[in-house]
């Protein structure tokens, strides 16, 4: 019966930890000392890229589900840094481009060709248009995006902001940091930013 | 074969698809399964995996009959649910898969090569991994899940297991996290479980291994955690690694208490 409390006890610790704030150091290796041990390159997914973490990847694995205001703050104010709006100035590109970027979940997967062309794999996660009907909600729907906010200069720096890197507005958003991260070219994000915005896109019907 | 035993098999995965039906929109792929329940090719994998257990192979031509899987030599019946575990012999945890690494190589006399040899396998390429898998977790159906964590190491596993369920990295920031710690998720139409939800954590691990319909074979957990992997733009795991170990640490003891109904049948 005494084991049974104490058992429990346990577990009831356990489950805390696996929501609670911050995971704790401990005398174990770290999550990376065991990648760098018992993962191995292969094809594009490389044992230096996951090495080589980040200040936002270190915050958000030692922080996963609640952050201090002030970390967050710091996340936000070191990824909107990294910003690089598109040189000429131009934001969008043919949304047909973007419908077929955010189709594809190809690129930089241990099974991808190295230098493939990256998707951007946008429904595995958000409803785009009404013809999709396999779409992921991770992410909120994006239906009618464009339609709903308009084309000003703002909603466009907004937009192209927020595909480049997610974490400026949302520290540990769990949206790939598709432009700082260079998942998908200046290009790509433009024809993207067409599938969001165009008064055509079948987004916005 | 126990025919006992796989009607209740069947009688889960309708009442777990019956649960899919009303929370998503993948209803007619619940009908599906319901469809195939009550045949499922994983049987012929386990049969295979009993004759594998009981034959004798390797340089020292000895049977895996007297393998410990943690209940003592030879003891099969009820093993799967109290793995992974700490193992005095070697003094670490290992879950099934290293397990039977091990036994392949002290019994029968096999290298790690040989013994890790087509962890997957494809009909070109039969795997006796996937075989011996099979009938070993069938073993165990019907028991509740109780992978134990009174051992220092085995609760380092969990909190290792943890810290690798968290790690954030790589080209697109992801983490087991990010699609399997909140309800209710997809990405397109399949739903994802949530590793934090007890009932989802239990749903997710008492389904494994599983017969893929799309892939024509039984796949065990390692080759789940190595596709997980591989979406998640990581390179890739070793077959058997401690860090798979680790994870599969953290995933069975979420799962605690659920009813193992493996090998399972799966899209």
């Amino acid at each position: 019966m005494i084991t049974k409390t104490i058992r429990a006890s346990v577990l009831a610790l356990l489950a805390t930890g696996a929501t609670g704030a911050a995971i704790a150091a401990d005398k174990g290796p770290t999550a990376l000392e065991m990648i760098s041990k018992d993962f191995r390159s292969k094809g594009p997914a490389t044992l230096e890229r996951v090495l080589a973490q980040d200040e936002a990847q270190q915050l958000c694995s030692a922080y996963p589900m609640q952050r201090s205001a002030k970390i967050n703050a710091q996340i936000e104010a070191s990824q909107t840094k990294t910003i690089k709006y598109p040189a000429d100035g131009v934001y969008l590109g043919k949304w047909q481009e973007g419908e077929k970027v955010a189709q594809s979940g190809r690129g930089m997967q241990s099974s991808d060709a190295v230098g493939a062309p990256n998707g951007g794999n946008c429904y595995a996660c958000h409803q785009i248009s009404k013809q999709e009907i396999s779409f992921g909600n991770i992410g909120p729907s994006l239906y009618q995006y464009g339609k709903l906010r308009g084309n000003s200069e703002a909603v466009l720096k907004y937009t192209w902001a927020k595909i480049y890197n997610a974490q400026a507005f949302t520290a540990c958003s769990n949206m790939p940091r598709f432009g700082h991260n260079g998942v998908l070219t200046e290009a790509q994000i433009k024809d993207v930013m067409a599938l969001l915005l165009d008064p055509a896109s079948p987004a916005n019907q | 074969m126990n025919h006992k035993l796989l009607a209740l098999a069947g009688a889960l995965a309708l009442a777990q698809a019956m649960v899919h039906a009303q929370t998503s929109s993948t209803d007619e792929i619940a009908k599906y399964r319901q469809m195939l329940a009550d045949g499922n090719p994983a049987e012929l994998w386990e049969m295979r995996g009993e004759e594998l257990w009981k034959t004798k192979a390797g340089p020292n031509q000895v049977s895996l009959e007297r393998c410990d899987l943690g209940l003592g030599p030879g003891v099969v019946k009820g093993a799967y649910v109290t793995l992974p575990r700490y193992f005095k012999d070697v003094n670490k945890v290992m879950d099934l898969e290293a397990r039977l690494v091990y036994c392949r190589t002290t019994l029968q006399g096999l290298t790690q090569a040989e013994a890790t040899q087509t962890p997957f396998g494809s009909t070109a390429k039969q795997s006796t991994i996937e075989a011996l898998v099979a009938y070993i977790t069938s073993e165990s159906r019907g028991m509740k899940m109780a992978a134990p964590t009174g051992h220092p190491l085995e609760k380092q596993a969990y909190e290792d297991g943890k810290k690798l369920f968290y790690l954030r990295g790589g080209s697109h920031d992801f983490a087991c996290a990010t699609c399997h710690s909140a309800d209710g998720k997809r990405i397109r139409l399949q739903e994802l479980p949530n590793i934090l939800n007890p009932a989802n954590a239990q749903m997710a691990y008492t389904t494994w291994p599983a017969y893929r319909v799309s892939q024509g074979e039984v796949r065990t957990m390692q080759h789940r955690l190595n596709d997980c992997y591989r979406q998640q733009r990581f390179p890739e795991p070793v077959y058997a690694s401690d860090a798979l170990t680790a994870l599969t640490m953290f995933l069975a003891k979420n799962a605690e208490g659920g009813v193992y109904a493996a090998p399972a049948l799966k899209r």
